[in-house]
């Protein structure tokens, strides 16, 4: 999959909140999960509480950043008009070693390769100067 | 209190269903007539109506009343859920009915779903307005991922990986609806046969999903009114009485990726209640009218209803057993896959043209209990079970 040029209508991330936290790690090259620190279970997406123990206690724990594909999709015909040059896109779930799971694409996997299982690990791309998504490739199993 | 037969569907009523060019009337129009026509079937008037159940982003409970003449509106209400909203709507109106809060509740729905804004064109620019809200926003969109085939298709997708789940499965299903859609002057897709061969060619939108998984895009509008059994005895059409209904969500029903079990939807939750409500089990249903927004919907919704067993319902599809004439008669009318994308309620509305034995060319004989779902949002789920 080519890596193409990110226009800058493409949507992005509000970087509000959680959500800013989040993507303030990436930026800095650092995929992190909230952590409870009343129980210990990992979450994503951020959330103010812990499902699990209802603590709202958390910080953040820097994730191995390694996982494997659990599902994916390709899509072919974007349904949106910032991806219509874009595809084929394959967005995959990926399971991380901490449990939780998080929406990515890879970077180095043709869409006829995808499977389900794949080991995969996390790398990040600026797509602008605020913003750094967390992509993954191929990883030795 | 239990809601078992404690309230009836009295009233249904339709637009024309339609693409191109288009209805040629906004949605509150669409609404409108079709509420005129489910009041003319029951019998009532505009004035009778003191409580209605919009359907979200496209209608308004205040408006509808002012232009139906409510001058009694005293229960007026929106559930969040997409395309379950119906569903979920017909079990609230038995709520409401069933504890003297309101006597007739009017279910309207309508849109122009192919000539108003349409999804591929769509860029919302509000976190909050998205459908899936702020979490789609943040973590979905940047990663091209964008519409609900394409959440879906990662539930499709897995459903495959652990059961084996074929596309000629979900081909079954396209064509079956397409079948009854030829048994439907109303449906679009009428004159319009579909074979496995051709569906199996049709060129792919997200993988699993092609074309011909999809629902239609389309203008129209559909209405239901719902009443108490001792005030249906003076209206003109034989009640459809509401045996079960309810409704659930998955966990966490804001965000697909993290679901411990990735199959559990809303559905899975409501489908027991219901049917425990009714009395009945699946196989007491003469058929099912199941939300088929896509194809892989009808099948996972087959097996969290409890139709089979969860990893069957591929098998279930097959060899003609949701046509008319086999095991479980399934979206009579052609579903939003063949006859047009009602909003779901032209499902209410199938299940009860079925019920009262005026289904014409598609009729199932001797129809007496019928099953309904919805289906909406990232797998929100709702039910309800039907009977003459």
């Amino acid at each position: 999959m080519s890596q193409d040029t990110v226009a800058c209508d493409k949507p992005l991330p509000a970087l509000d909140g959680l959500s800013g936290q989040f993507y303030g790690w990436c930026r800095q090259g650092e995929l992190r999960f909230q952590r409870c620190t009343g129980c210990g279970a990992f979450r994503h997406v951020p959330r103010e509480m812990c499902p699990h123990c209802n603590s709202m206690e958390w910080e953040w724990a820097r994730s191995s950043g390694r996982g494997t594909v659990y599902t994916w999709t390709v899509v072919e015909r974007a349904l949106h008009p910032a991806f219509v040059n874009a595809t084929p896109i394959a967005p995959v779930v990926v399971e991380m070693e901490e449990g939780v799971r998080l929406l990515s694409t890879l970077v180095d996997c043709a869409p006829a390769d995808l499977a389900i299982g794949m080991p995969v690990e996390v790398v990040f791309e600026a797509v602008t100067p605020e913003v750094t998504l967390p992509r993954f490739r191929r990883a030795a199993r | 209190m239990e809601l078992k037969d404690k309230a009836c569907i009295v009233g249904i009523g339709e637009t024309r269903y339609c693409r191109k060019p288009g209805s040629g009337m906004s949605e509150e129009a669409l609404q409108l007539a079709a509420s005129r026509a489910a009041l003319e079937d029951a019998g009532l008037k505009g004035r009778d109506i003191d409580g209605i159940l919009a359907f979200p982003n496209v209608g308004k409970c205040e408006a509808l009343a002012a232009n139906l003449g409510s001058e009694n509106l005293r229960f007026a209400a929106i559930i969040h859920m997409g395309g379950a909203t119906p569903v979920a709507s017909l079990r609230l109106a038995a709520m409401a009915i069933a504890t003297g809060q309101a006597n007739h509740v009017l279910i309207p729905g309508g849109w122009n779903g192919y000539s108003g804004a349409r999804v591929r064109q769509t860029v919302s620019t509000d976190k909050h307005s998205l459908p899936g809200g702020g979490i789609a926003w943040d973590y979905y969109l940047p990663h091209g991922l964008t519409a609900p085939p394409q959440w879906y298709a990662l539930m499709a997708r897995r459903h495959m990986h652990e059961y084996g789940t074929t596309h000629a499965q979900f081909g079954a299903v396209a064509v079956a609806m397409r079948r009854h859609a030829q048994l439907n002057p109303g449906a679009v897709m009428c004159g319009k046969p579909l074979t496995i061969g051709e569906y199996l060619a049709s060129p792919m939108l997200a993988d699993p999903y092609r074309v011909n998984d999809c629902c239609l895009e389309t203008d129209g509008g559909t209405a239901v009114i719902v009443t108490s059994p001792e005030r249906a005895r003076d209206l003109g059409k034989p009640p459809v009485y509401i045996m079960g209904a309810a409704a659930g969500q998955p966990y966490p029903a804001d965000e697909i990726t993290n679901r411990r079990d990735f199959h559990r939807t809303g559905l899975t939750i409501a489908a027991p209640e219901a049917f425990r409500m009714a009395g009945v089990t699946p196989a007491d249903a003469d058929f099912a009218q199941i939300y088929d927004c896509f194809t892989f919907e009808v099948i996972q919704q087959l097996e969290e209803a409890g139709f089979c067993r969860r990893g069957e319902g591929g098998s279930f599809v097959e060899n003609g057993a949701i046509e008319l004439g086999g095991r479980l008669p399934v979206n009579t009318h052609g579903g939003l896959l063949s006859e047009a994308h009602s909003l779901g309620i032209g499902h209410i509305v199938e299940a009860v043209k079925q019920l009262r034995g005026a289904a014409g060319a598609r009729q199932v004989e001797g129809a007496r209990i019928g099953v309904v779902t919805g289906w909406g949002d990232f797998g929100d789920g709702s039910i309800a079970i039907l009977r003459r």
